[in-house]
Parts: structure tokens; C-alpha cells; sequence
């Protein structure tokens, strides 16, 4: 049986973590109610821009001319896999699901004879990719500097993307991050951002517009934009997600903490009786001899 | 006077949403007007002023680029950037002219054998310059080399 001065001690210790696992819930619950807010300030923006490109789409994507971007390079020979994580730990499955689903899609790809290439944003999704398909790596954004992920970084994601896209790099790219759902649910999401998707409403309101200047250069200016808005989306998606995360995995750390404490005191007081109830014996029975 | 809903957002944050009565739109191919029961029109932009007027008076925003779309009943401006220009200093100014240059610079170095990347960069800065010029800042980086 443990000594006495050590169970006290491992109680201080499990109190101090409980402490810390509490600290870090509320930190994550401010932040997560901020992640949701920018989530919720760049929903208009991003409807509003899926909308005007799937009618673009729509009616320029049939021809020969358009872009590469929106009509792929005519080949999906070559992968790039953007692996959007966290800068840190401590929240849960998120990382690790997030990886997960990179890692069986890789394979996927792997198996059927196609090029992989990955690029990682967030530290976690680096480290975690490094052993099995580190070879497969062309690159890694860190954002650990940033506080509240921008529109410019989704900027500068973007343009590195896009340089090596007109570089002739990799034919299909995909994001993964996880979508947020709720704070106890996030799912880990593959999105293929080129050659770009949208989605129409088939029964929404079709409205003929006048393009100004012609629809291809329209298309042609914006589908670039349209890489940063979904990679906009997915950052604020994911900054949403690792708060929810990390609040229910660090909510649940404290529950465990407190579990602990609770048997340790009890163990500790059994052991104190003990200690008692043996000096007693030993003086009666001493005082019995006499 | 029949109002249009005019809407401005960026990726960030919506940054205005009234009933307007006129929005005087930086269009690529150069300024327009929309009032209500325009045509359907989506247009580019390019930097410059927007400006805003409704029953409480009149708005101004710098946007950066992006476009606009509009249609009978209502104007919605998708800018990448956008700020009030009360918001607009000197320092900001700065910055965003320092954005443009920068991506010229970027488009001379790295696609040389693409003019028309690099002139439509350049016209970014100049348009940029403009804005300046317009909500009376000084570009302090007037030269064009």
C-alpha cells in the first residue's frame, strides 16, 4: 500500500491538473463562441459567391475555353492533398480524425496508381503525416503566428496552391478539415476545390444576368477567389471545430480528474484509519502485556 | 422612389445591409449606378470608392476587387476587402497600395511571359493609387518603376 505522503501528494497533483483541464474548458469555450461568430460573418459572402459561380459554371462550363480551374487539366493523374490541422494538441480526436481520413484517401489514391502529393496547414497534421507519407510532402503553412486566422491567409494559402496549379504541379486538389457541427460533433471533410465544384439549386430562380465584362473573364477572375473562399471557409470551419474539440475533450479531462480525486481521497482516508486503528492496537495490546 | 436592398459583404464580417436608393459601383469597366429595376448585371470591380445613398444619407467604402451583383430589387457587392472610409488612414492606405505593388512586382518576376497578368497587376496599383488621390491620400510611392 502507498504511503501516506504519497497519495497526498498525487491528490495535490491530480487537483492542479483539474485545474489547469477547467482553465483550458473556458478558454476554449471563449474562443469557440468567437470561431463560431467569424464562422457565422463570412456565411453571406461565401453563399452569396457559390451562388453567382454556379450560374457561371453553369453556362460557360460546357465550352472548350473554359478554364482550368473549373474544367481540371484533362487529367487526374496527380493529387495534392491539402491537410488543413491544428497548431496544437490537447483537443481530442480532431487532429487525429482529420489525418485519418488524408491518410485513407492517400492509399485510396495510391492503390489506384495516381501521384500523391500533400500539403500540410497546421503543425499537428505535419507531424502526424511525417512517418508513413512524409515522402509524399511538398510543403508546410505554418499558421502557428496566427491568432485569428484572416482572409489573407486564406490569401496566401491560395496563391501557393494556385502557383503550383498554372506550375503544372498536381491536376486535382482536395482540402480536408473537419466541419463543424456542434460542439461535440466535427466532421472530418474532404472537399475537392480544384478543378472547382458548385452546386446548384435546381430549383432556384434563374435570373439572366449581363455579364460585364464577358462571363469568361468573370469566371476567369474569380475562380482563383472562389480557391480562397473555400479555403477561407474550411479555416474558419476547422478554427470552430479544434474549439469545440478541444472544450469537450478537456471538459471531459476535468470530469476524469475529479473521478480520481475522489478515489484517492477515499483510498487515502482508508489507508489514515488504518494507521490509526494499528497505533491503537499496538498501545493497547502494550498496555494489555504490562 | 422605389429603394434597392444593397447588401456589402467580405469574407469577414457583413459590412452593410440598407435599403438604398442609389450605389455608385467601381465597376472594371468603369463606374455605374444601380437603382432599382436595374437589369440583372454582375460585374467585377476594381479599387475604388463605393458609395452608398439612403434615406439617412450618404455611405462611403473602400473596396479592393471583387464584384458586384445586381438585379431589380436588390445590389450585393462581394468585396475582398472592404472598409468605411473613415476607416481608411493613411496607414491602411499605405498598405494597401504596399499589397499592390507587391503583386506586380510578384507578376513581373514570375510570369514575365504573361503580359496580361502583369498589366492587369498593374493596373491594380494604379487604381489603387487612384482611390488614394480620390479620398485625398497621398500615396507616398508615386513612382511607377
Amino acid at each position: 500500500m502507498p504511503n501516506l505522503k504519497d497519495l497526498k501528494n498525487r491528490i495535490a497533483s491530480v487537483k492542479s491538473t483539474r485545474k489547469i483541464t477547467k482553465a483550458m474548458q473556458m478558454v476554449a469555450a471563449a474562443k469557440l463562441r468567437r470561431a463560431q461568430d467569424a464562422a457565422e460573418a463570412s456565411r453571406p459572402y461565401t453563399e452569396r459567391f457559390n451562388a453567382v459561380m454556379a450560374g457561371l459554371a453553369a453556362s460557360v462550363g460546357g465550352s472548350d475555353t473554359a478554364p482550368k480551374l473549373l474544367s481540371g487539366t484533362g487529367s487526374d493523374q496527380v493529387h495534392l492533398l491539402i491537410v488543413m490541422t491544428a497548431e496544437r494538441g490537447l483537443c481530442g480526436g480532431f487532429n487525429g480524425n482529420i489525418t485519418k481520413l488524408a491518410k485513407i484517401h492517400a492509399q485510396k489514391l495510391l492503390g489506384q496508381g495516381k501521384t500523391v502529393k500533400i500539403l500540410t496547414v497546421g503543425k499537428k497534421g505535419r507531424d502526424a503525416l511525417k512517418r508513413d507519407f512524409g515522402s509524399y510532402s511538398v510543403g508546410h503553412i505554418d499558421l502557428s503566428a496566427v491568432k485569428r486566422v484572416g482572409y489573407v491567409n486564406a490569401q496566401d494559402i491560395a496563391r501557393d496552391v494556385l502557383a503550383r496549379f498554372d506550375g503544372g504541379e498536381f491536376d486535382v486538389a482536395t482540402i480536408f478539415f473537419a466541419r463543424f457541427e456542434n460542439v461535440v460533433s466535427q466532421h472530418p471533410t474532404a472537399q475537392q476545390i480544384i478543378p472547382a465544384k458548385f452546386e446548384q439549386d435546381a430549383d432556384a430562380d434563374v435570373t439572366l444576368y449581363e455579364y460585364e465584362p464577358g462571363e469568361e473573364e468573370i469566371l476567369a477572375d474569380l475562380l482563383p477567389r472562389g480557391v480562397a473562399t473555400a479555403i477561407f471557409s474550411a479555416l474558419l470551419e476547422n478554427a470552430a471545430s479544434e474549439q469545440g474539440a478541444r472544450m469537450s475533450a478537456m471538459d471531459n479531462a476535468t470530469r476524469n480528474a475529479g473521478e480520481m480525486i475522489d478515489k484517492l481521497t477515499i483510498q487515502y482516508n482508508r489507508s489514515r484509519q488504518a494507521v490509526i486503528t494499528n497505533e491503537l492496537i499496538e498501545i493497547i495490546s502494550g498496555a494489555e502485556a504490562l | 422612389m422605389a429603394n434597392v436592398q444593397f447588401d456589402l459583404v467580405s469574407p469577414e464580417r457583413r459590412l452593410a445591409s440598407v435599403a438604398a436608393s442609389e450605389v455608385r459601383i467601381p465597376a472594371t469597366e468603369g463606374d455605374m449606378t444601380a437603382m432599382a429595376n436595374h437589369l440583372p448585371t454582375i460585374t467585377t470591380l476594381r479599387p475604388g470608392v463605393l458609395v452608398v445613398v439612403h434615406d439617412g444619407g450618404m455611405d462611403e467604402y473602400v473596396v479592393s476587387g471583387g464584384f458586384a451583383e445586381i438585379n431589380a430589387e436588390s445590389v450585393s457587392v462581394l468585396a475582398e476587402q472592404a472598409l468605411p472610409r473613415s476607416e481608411v488612414t493613411q496607414e491602411v492606405f499605405d498598405r494597401m497600395v504596399e499589397d499592390a505593388r507587391n503583386a506586380l512586382d510578384h507578376a513581373r518576376d514570375k510570369q514575365k511571359d504573361e503580359p496580361d497578368v502583369v498589366d492587369a497587376a498593374a493596373k491594380l496599383l494604379s487604381d489603387m493609387v487612384a482611390v488614394g488621390t480620390h479620398i485625398g491620400l497621398d500615396s507616398k510611392q508615386s513612382s511607377f518603376g
